[in-house]
């Protein structure tokens, strides 16, 4: 039942701006059902990863392949634009919080299913007519979206427009969001960036039912080691825009390279950190 | 007073259709923060297709005047949508990653060439049409001055509040309206969700064309004529509206297109005819001094 093959295999991935290489040869691997994690210091080319992968850059070289479930096979650096989400059904998150301020929490939500319901509206012709199957598709979305306000705990506050909502609350929801575009892969740029402690444990709790409950396979940067060493299965670090480490949370954390890249040279400090974090 | 209510009513009839087309400036502007210049234009294009298609319905021998109102109605909304969406496609959309002014001027253009167009096609004479819809009622009559509210007012204001509750319904309603809204707030992040962003502006602008086209309809029932300038001062008065309603809102715009029709309409009834543009741009100057964003607009907030 389960497909064996990696979910997303990066294969010699390199990016330059001019001059500047941010990314230089990068291969890894992210596995069906598990949280891969990206870390590595400021400036080490995680993000320009992701923007790799959803299409906001194309790549100078390399491949990038997305395997679903069924087998079926994309090629991300040769996709781009919103036949990302609609086709190889990649969703993402961005560091600074890029909801639609001016909607509510629900609509924010029902955006996301925007490719379910064009389906099921027959390309707005059927939606127009308000046809019984289209009612449907909507009634379903509306659950699904109400589903997940009630897994992040903001059901009371569907229909607040979400700039309003709280910074916890606005960065769970986005998380929610990019889950009811349905994703296979679901790539989160520091979710917990800015979160208290209560809140961090609140998103690695979603983060792990996300992956277990569901089953999607999640893609993380994230700065927070609590989160990171607690929730993932794998991880990869960059350094420079090279790959310095691959390996379990265990391996990585104890790998000298890692904790030099880090903090500079002294290891002593650099390892107090790692080992705080566990 | 009676004097009053008939400029009430003409005004407000007025005033739906600057409303009707402040709307099409307002949606682009709220989804891609440019100026259509060639608004008017479409506006005016609406009304010779409306023109043209009544003279065809009467040429093959069609007299239920309400069926023919329909007919023209769907015909002109039809065709002039695919203007909108012409104009979009071969003037805008290859500019949209240029620098701002890029898409402005282009739409300066398209003006150019829409409203020629007209000329050329079309001759550059005033096109009159017989009255379609005749009769009304006399709502007071004290003697000296009848209060007259005449069929094709109601016609004109009924016709465009049903199309303002559908189109509001469409927006706050349905998936298209929420898409819109999506991408007015974050393009890039709509098109990660699976947003066609593309289309959805196609759309925004086959939606404003027809509206503008119900516009040009109505001008042309209510005027009894058409010409292929019109769309330059009627375009010019309506993107006045939709910036004193506040641009990016569409209740602002339907709000600031009342008021232009008002101020106009009064202004010609107590004041002097000739001046009545004066009037309605110095009310745009004044209001835009103290309240910058208009009447109903947002405040401009800066984007991280």
């Amino acid at each position: 039942m389960t497909n064996a093959a990696p979910i997303l295999a990066i294969d010699g991935l390199t990016m330059r701006f001019g001059g500047i290489v941010a990314i230089n040869e990068l291969s890894f691997t992210a596995q069906r059902r598990q949280i891969t994690a990206l870390i590595g210091p400021n400036g080490a080319g995680k993000t320009t990863v992701f923007n790799c992968i959803t299409g906001f850059y194309r790549p100078s070289g390399g491949t990038m392949t997305l395997v679903h479930d069924d087998d079926a096979t994309f090629r991300l650096d040769r996709l781009h634009d919103f036949r990302i989400c609609k086709y190889a059904k990649v969703a993402r998150t961005f560091q600074n919080i890029r909801l639609f301020p001016g909607m509510t929490a629900l609509e924010n939500l029902m955006v996301a299913q925007h490719n379910t319901l064009m389906r099921a509206s027959g390309f707005s012709l059927l939606g127009l007519l308000s046809a019984p199957s289209f009612r449907a598709a909507e009634r379903q979305a509306i659950d699904l979206a109400r589903e997940w306000l009630q897994r992040i705990g903001l059901l009371d506050r569907a229909d607040d427009a979400a700039g309003n909502l709280p910074y916890g609350d606005q960065r769970r929801l986005e998380s929610a969001r990019a889950m009811c575009a349905q994703p296979a892969l679901l790539c989160l740029d520091e979710p917990a960036a800015g979160l208290n402690a209560n809140e961090s444990a609140a998103l690695s709790d979603l983060l792990l039912s996300i992956r277990d409950d569901i089953g999607t396979s999640i893609l993380l940067i994230e700065h927070d080691m609590s989160v990171v060493m607690e929730i993932s299965d794998h991880i990869v670090v960059l350094d420079h825009g090279v790959k310095i480490a691959d390996g379990a949370p265990r391996a990585v954390r104890d790998d000298p390279k890692v904790v030099a890249a880090y903090l500079g040279a002294d290891e002593e400090d650099a390892a107090a950190v790692m080992e705080g974090g566990a | 007073m009676d004097y009053f209510f008939q400029q009430l009513i003409n005004g407000l009839v007025l005033g739906s259709i600057y409303g009707l087309i402040a709307i099409g400036y307002t949606m682009v502007y709220g989804i891609v923060g440019m100026i259509n210049f060639a608004h008017g234009d479409i506006f005016m294009i609406g009304g010779f297709i409306a023109l043209i298609t009544f003279l065809i319905l009467v040429s093959i021998g069609m007299t239920m005047v309400p069926v023919i109102l329909l007919l023209v109605l769907l015909v002109a909304m039809a065709v002039t949508a695919l203007y909108g969406w012409t104009v979009e496609r071969i003037a805008y959309r290859p500019l949209r990653q240029s620098f701002r002014l890029a898409p402005m001027l282009s739409a300066i253009g398209m003006s150019f060439v829409l409203s020629n167009f007209a000329q050329v096609s079309q001759g550059a004479r005033v096109k009159p049409v017989p009255p379609i819809i005749t009769g009304g009622y006399t709502l007071h009559d004290s003697g000296n001055f009848a209060v007259q509210l005449s069929n094709v007012q109601i016609v004109v204001v009924v016709t465009t509040v049903v199309l303002l509750a559908i189109f509001t319904y469409i927006v706050s309603r349905t998936r298209f309206g929420r898409d819109m809204r999506a991408c007015e707030q974050d393009q890039t992040m709509a098109a990660l969700l699976g947003v066609d962003v593309d289309r959805t502006i196609s759309m925004t602008f086959v939606i404003g064309a027809s509206l503008a086209a119900v516009a040009g309809m109505m001008y042309l029932l209510y005027y009894g004529l058409v010409d292929f300038f019109m769309g330059f001062i009627a375009g010019i008065k309506a993107f006045t509206a939709a910036v004193l309603g506040g641009i990016g809102s569409l209740p602002g715009a339907m709000l600031g297109g009342l008021a232009i029709g008002l101020i106009e309409t009064f202004w010609s009834a107590y004041f002097s005819v000739e001046y009545k543009d004066v009037a309605a741009f110095s009310i745009l100057i004044i209001v835009l001094i103290f309240m910058p964003t208009g009447l109903l607009g947002r405040p401009e907030v800066e984007k991280v």
